[in-house]
């Protein structure tokens, strides 16, 4: 088996193990909202007083064994998902004989390496296993897209990209975007639940079965403090990554800023989230509005590594190596 | 926030402002976040067309065919700046009064600072009931006793971090509702704003770098032949910029030679190293040998050597219809594909006899297929054509103009044609001799060189910038990482029962960080419960 070919199938694996994991987490979560929904439903029967704090704290509610079970097993796929995709990673940066970042393929097999990374990093720390349908579900679209449609043959460096900056630069980069993701993932279940919960009659829709899924998601005010903190670090190693491309640019063209497409996008992006950190400090922009600056700017980011790469000419364009 | 109200004449009895109230009205508006994040986001926008529409600085011929495909359409977003968007009047105009918001909101900030780093800290508030997360216990200590050992808790940890991890603490004996008790205030969190202050100085610092660096640097392209030399002076370079204050004196005459240019091709014909092995002399007869590649540029004294570009500069020989050789020398031939299919032209003014010959030529390094066919597949000299066109006339030269000499201003030349009529497209290889049809003259190909491109340029400002860019990165995750808490820790004698002391405590810090401050909350709890 040459390393290519197990590149290739491991990536497979961790395609596959990610949709399944997409799906039990899923599972998981309608189980879970559907159980608290329940809870909230004998409280309010069964009192004469319905009391929305006992409801609330009444939601650990046995759960369902398939819902434990479901738990397992996205617990399982996404641990050896994540396995395969490191083995896939590691074995297309020995074929390639570089780093496996130089190329769009190499970039999105990697992001969702760490996307799913820093998903199971910070599930460590706190319970997060909301976020796993969302974080999977995007590791998925990742690795299939870069499979089927970004899939380039490993090639050696040209000698533009023969420097230990793109150790440094692309890494931190790709790392950025894994960050991001998560964090988008997160804002986007924020704005939801928020939009859920608000009780005006023009969200009625919102308050179906549909998003029913939102009863498992944390209060609106948590989702936020955890975005804000992926996005605080995203957003620190996204200045580093601006500034280790302005070093490196300076070191092989001779000019630390040229307003290069990439360079205009990166710009971008670290204006969009520059903004977010100051609305979610200010008032009359902090909760909604802010959250929708930090949805604009993981767009940008996808933008940049889209648009930027296919449509726009600039000094970038190796990254897409067809 | 005051809402914004533009309107001050609509109510009658209104007092009015006058101009010191608008001038006041204005600066509090500026310097305002809402303001601040409008701009931000304003400048994002406003960034986003340069990476749509071609940019003049970057790519003028782009741009110039840009313009004459587009009509007046394009001539409006000429005018309008699109085609120059980071040297158009509004993005200037964002960006100036984006860092005119930041400078009016920073300096109150430092001087607030300032005091508030100098300034004593408030005592613990008589009751902790109302903060969340709290704590309470008892001890069986003194409560003075009890409150010094969750101080030591919480005092700066020795050493250079202690600065960054610890808190400022304070503890007051006091009597409260005529109980005595002691009280003790910790707070950390000045880190936080000293690295947010140190940021946006930074980036001060940044934009200031950036305007002086591009008053006085210069940059200037020079293309040097193998085996030939460069010297560092404005009218060496084939192209040259520089900022308005830049001297041509403050140019170091040094000379640059290219030895030898080496290139490597995978088998596809992807380049896989570039190297120019050159000599570098300095004024003083130090010199230097070395190679520069793409990423490893070459110093000296203060600017820098980038190699940029590289290509085939075929040595040819013009021999007029008298015989006699009237040009000869590696003539540079640029680049138009991965392949290295590249264009040539040669001007033959000083001709003895006759017109003026001009010479339009295609080098094909690796040709395949013949006629008009031809075209190269690999960028490596494994099988070298040249195919070219002699035009005859008035090569323009003496009108006074400058010319590009990579172009042949084809207005008062007429090509040479062959017997049947038709424009003659000659075809030449290494070692040979053709002559053009008309009898005009002939062409040798003698040997093929490798020419490199190199940029030149010096920038005073880098070093600068590189510091303040470092300082704008510690100052960002100080500002961001740095927590602000404040722990309160009230111990209260338990009156009649001898030793036994009530303790209370409450953390106050921002909802993202309540988890953490919990945890110093009880571990200065726990030491003073002992």
């Amino acid at each position: 088996m040459t390393a290519q070919s197990l590149s290739v199938a491991a990536l497979w694996g961790a395609t596959i193990l990610y949709a399944i994991a997409m799906v039990a987490y899923s599972i998981r979560l309608a189980r879970e909202a559907d159980a608290k929904v329940q809870a909230k439903r004998l409280v309010t029967a069964g009192g004469p007083a319905p009391d929305v704090s006992l409801a609330e704290q009444t939601g650990s509610a046995p759960l369902p064994r398939s819902a434990v079970k479901a738990l397992g097993i996205a617990r399982a796929a996404t641990l050896v998902g994540f396995v395969l995709n490191g083995i896939g990673v590691l074995a297309r940066g020995i074929e390639a004989d570089h780093v496996p970042w130089s190329d769009m393929y190499e970039y999105s097999i990697t992001g969702a390496f760490v996307a799913v990374g820093v998903f199971l990093i910070v599930q460590r720390r706190r319970d997060v296993t909301f976020l796993g349908a969302g974080v999977t579900g995007l590791a998925t679209i990742a690795l299939g897209l870069g499979l089927t449609v970004l899939y380039a043959e490993a090639e050696s460096l040209p000698p533009a990209l023969q420097s230990m900056w793109l150790i440094i630069h692309v890494s931190i980069a790709t790392i950025c975007s894994g960050i991001f993701g998560v964090a988008f993932i997160v804002t986007g279940l924020q704005l939801l639940k928020d939009y859920r919960d608000s009780g005006t009659p023009r969200t009625n829709w919102a308050r179906g079965r549909a998003l029913r899924f939102l009863e498992a998601v944390p209060k609106p005010d948590v989702l936020e403090a955890l975005a804000f903190r992926l996005i605080a670090v995203g957003f620190v190693l996204w200045t580093f990554t601006v500034m280790a491309g302005a070093i490196w640019a300076e070191h092989a063209w001779g000019r630390y800023w040229g307003w290069d497409p990439k360079e205009v996008w990166s710009f971008v992006i670290w204006v969009i989230y520059a903004a977010y950190l100051h609305a979610r400090t200010t008032q009359g922009w902090a909760g909604r509005k802010s959250a929708y600056l930090a949805l604009v700017g993981f767009g940008a980011l996808i933008i940049n590594f889209t648009l930027v790469n296919f449509v726009f000419q600039g000094l970038h364009t190796y990254a897409n190596a067809s | 926030m005051a809402r914004v109200k533009l309107d001050n004449y609509a109510i009658e009895a209104a007092p009015r402002l006058g101009f010191k109230g608008w001038m006041r009205w204005s600066w509090r508006q500026i310097t305002s976040m809402r303001v601040a994040i409008i701009l931000l986001l304003l400048f994002a926008a406003a960034a986003i067309p340069g990476s749509l529409l071609p940019q003049r600085p970057r790519e003028g011929a782009k741009t110039r065919q840009f313009l004459e495909a587009n009509g007046w359409w394009g001539e409006f977003l000429d005018k309008a700046g699109f085609l120059d968007v980071y040297g158009s009047a509004w993005f200037t105009a964002i960006y100036v009064l984006l860092f005119v918001s930041l400078i009016g909101c920073i300096i109150p900030r430092c001087i607030a600072h300032f005091r508030a780093m100098r300034a004593p800290l408030s005592p613990a508030p008589s009751r902790l009931d109302r903060y969340r997360p709290k704590a309470s216990g008892e001890g069986r200590r003194d409560a003075a006793e009890a409150i010094q050992q969750a101080a030591a808790e919480l005092r700066p940890y020795p050493g250079w971090t202690g600065a960054i991890t610890g808190y400022r603490v304070r503890i007051d004996e006091r009597v409260k509702r005529g109980e005595a008790q002691t009280a003790l205030a910790a707070e950390k969190g000045h880190i936080r704003e000293l690295g947010n202050l140190v940021f946006h100085i930074a980036l001060i610092g940044i934009l200031v770098c950036v305007g002086l660096g591009a008053a006085f640097t210069y940059r200037g392209q020079a293309i040097i032949v193998e085996g030939r030399s460069f010297t560092n002076s404005v009218v060496a370079y084939d192209t040259f910029s520089s900022g308005r204050l830049f001297k041509e004196e403050s140019l170091e005459p040094f000379t640059l030679t290219l030895n030898e240019f080496a290139s490597i091709f995978s088998l596809s014909g992807r380049p896989e190293d570039f190297t120019a092995q050159v000599v570098a002399t300095q004024p003083n007869g130090d010199w230097t040998a070395t190679a520069i590649k793409v990423n490893q540029p070459l110093g000296v004294g203060d600017a820098k050597i980038y190699l940029q570009g590289n290509g085939y500069a075929p040595d040819l020989t013009f021999t007029d219809s008298d015989g006699n050789v009237a040009y000869s020398g590696p003539v540079v031939f640029i680049p138009q594909d991965g392949f290295y299919t590249s264009l040539g032209v040669v001007k033959v003014p000083d001709v003895t006899s006759g017109e003026q010959v001009g010479i339009k030529a295609t080098l094909y390094p690796s040709a395949a297929g013949t006629g008009d066919g031809i075209l190269s597949i690999h960028p490596n000299l494994s099988n070298p054509v040249i195919e070219f066109t002699a035009y005859t006339g008035d090569l323009g030269l003496d009108d006074g103009i400058p010319q590009n000499v990579y172009k042949l201003d084809e207005a008062q030349l007429s090509p040479v044609r062959g017997d049947d009529g038709q424009v003659a497209k000659l075809v030449i290889v290494p070692g040979q001799t053709v002559g053009l049809p008309d009898g005009s003259g002939s062409v040798t190909w003698n040997d093929t060189y490798r020419y490199a491109a190199f940029d030149i340029r010096a920038d005073p400002s880098l070093p600068y910038l590189l510091a303040f860019a470092i300082a704008a990165l510690l100052g960002l995750s100080l500002s961001l990482f740095g927590a602000r808490r404040r722990i309160w820790i009230i111990a209260t004698p338990g009156g009649d029962e001898g030793p036994v002391i009530l303790v209370t405590g409450a953390a106050l810090a921002p909802p993202h960080d309540l988890a953490k401050a919990k945890i110093e909350l009880d571990r200065a709890m726990t030491k003073a419960k002992l």
